[in-house]
């Protein structure tokens, strides 16, 4: 399990998170939700430890992850899967160089081994054959594939995703979200996904935190956010007509 | 200036920790090595034949005296190129080359947050980045300097042939007569520092770039811009401190 504790994030005069605590269920989709600069992604940045906290600590299973230093957190961190909002695969590199260059700094297996794992990977993210292709050959929808794959190549406890229906066609969006449900499911993985994605929030979010101006505004689950009360999660959750439309016939 | 500085110093401290596997850093160096020296190999090449050609022309231009013998072009071509032209200016010319080529990279990899997808797998990303760049650097930019040299002498004595300002033969007794091998001990600690300053300084630039692809400009013209100036303060130095 993953929880944090009292985080605050400031940037120079610039408090971004102020106080915040939850924790992360294990083995589901958590769901950090919030309008654009509510703090979202900086939480998940303090959470994997991209950002230091101003105050408060980040947990794994009960170890205090801020108070490591580098070498201290490298076995928490093999543990780590993450996709981000632009896939940051490594442009130098082909797709299956991109999945096996964790194995190739972590692990002690052999070349046959590390590629059976690479196309396994590609495998699972449907994406079979394009080993050899390189990121700037890949369409939007493909290059997150790849960022997956890559971020499940060494069976990660835990998996973070940035904002993964980013810049993607509607189909697109639920067929990722649909693969990491799956992923989540398939392998016991905790996950934490940053979305304002409605279509994620009401399919895979087992377990959501809503953030308002930097502090946790609700938590609860996909089945009860249609029936809160909360005003700020409410206008934020159901905007759009057509939400409005489906949470009058729930 | 104290603070870029110390962030400099950290960012260099960083860079040479252990390994997490030697093999994965050894192919990022010898891959770097291949970009800077056999990369750089034609530009250097061209500007060492056009230096050391100009500097005997207008050596022998401004010795023809005859008290002077005309072998003298060939010693003073010779010395310049050693001490001067071909370490200075061909690091210069490597800091455009070179430089602008790492701080746009490893900007663009910080921009495009490739370098905190390496720090979320637990690799040293200074120690994977940069450090292959400063070995490539303090390694090839000597080898480079050294066929500097050679195309620059080179040069001076095509430029001989072709104007006949200066004999070949007084050219090459020039070259050979009064040599002193601590001219070349001079320019190659001073190519490998001057590597050392291109590789670290523009890595710094990039490393620390925030923003984008404007962003992402302006700290490979920096980088470029800080590398001229510290390497030609940098030959002031050692030129000092060694003659």
């Amino acid at each position: 399990m993953i929880e944090v504790k009292d985080i605050y994030k400031t940037f120079g005069e610039n408090e971004v998170l102020k106080g915040i605590s939850a924790k992360f269920v294990a083995g589901k989709n958590n769901l950090i939700i919030g309008g654009s600069g509510s703090g979202k992604t900086t939480l998940l940045k303090c959470i994997v430890g991209l950002h230091d906290p101003t105050k408060g600590q980040v947990f794994f299973n009960d170890e205090n992850f801020t108070e490591m230093d580098f070498t201290q957190r490298v076995p928490i961190r093999t543990e780590i899967g993450m996709l981000f909002q632009n896939s940051a695969l490594f442009d130098s590199m082909t797709v299956e160089e991109n999945i096996m260059f964790p194995l190739n700094l972590f692990t002690q297996q052999s070349k046959e081994e590390k590629l059976d794992r690479a196309n396994f990977c590609l495998k699972r993210v449907n994406l079979e054959g394009k080993n050899k292709l390189y990121p700037s050959e890949l369409s939007g929808g493909m290059k997150k594939r790849v960022g997956i794959a890559r971020a499940i190549s060494m069976q990660p406890k835990y998996l973070f995703v940035d904002e993964p229906n980013s810049g993607l066609d509607p189909k697109t969006s639920i067929l990722i979200d649909e693969l990491i449900n799956e992923l989540t499911e398939e392998y016991k993985i905790t996950t934490v996904i940053v979305t304002h994605d409605m279509n994620s929030v009401m399919g895979i979010g087992d377990h959501i935190v809503f953030l308002h101006n930097g502090q946790k505004w609700w938590e609860g689950s996909n089945h009860e956010i249609a029936h809160t009360d909360n005003k700020e999660l409410n206008s934020f959750v159901f905007a759009s007509k057509f939400m409005q439309a489906a949470k009058e016939k729930l | 200036m104290f603070q870029s500085l110390g962030k400099y110093i950290l960012l260099l401290n960083l860079s040479f920790r252990k390994p997490e596997k030697f093999k994965v850093y050894w192919a990022e160096v010898m891959r770097e090595m291949v970009s800077v020296g056999i990369g750089s190999l034609g530009i250097i090449s061209i500007i060492s034949l056009f230096i050391g050609a100009a500097t005997t022309i207008q050596v022998a231009f401004q010795l023809s005296s005859p008290l002077v013998p005309r072998s003298i072009a060939g010693s003073i071509a010779r010395d310049s190129t050693i001490l001067e032209f071909s370490p200075t200016i061909s690091s210069l010319v490597l800091a455009g080359r070179v430089g602008s080529s790492i701080a746009s990279q490893i900007g663009t990899m910080r921009v495009t947050e490739q370098i905190d997808a390496l720090e979320i797998m637990g690799v040293n990303a200074p120690g994977y980045l940069i450090a292959p760049k400063i070995i490539a650097g303090v390694t090839m930019v000597p080898l480079l300097v050294i066929a500097s040299i050679a195309l620059g002498i080179t040069g001076g004595w095509i430029a001989c042939i072709l104007s006949g300002d200066v004999s070949p033969a007084d050219y090459i007794a020039g070259v050979q007569g009064g040599f002193n091998g601590l001219t070349v001990r001079v320019a190659l600690v001073k190519a490998a520092v001057f590597g050392f300053i291109i590789a670290s300084i523009c890595a710094y630039q990039g490393f620390y770039t925030s923003g984008g692809a404007l962003e992402v400009g302006q700290s490979a013209t920096r980088g470029v811009v800080y590398s001229c100036v510290m390497i030609l303060f940098a030959d002031l130095v050692i030129t000092r401190l060694m003659l």
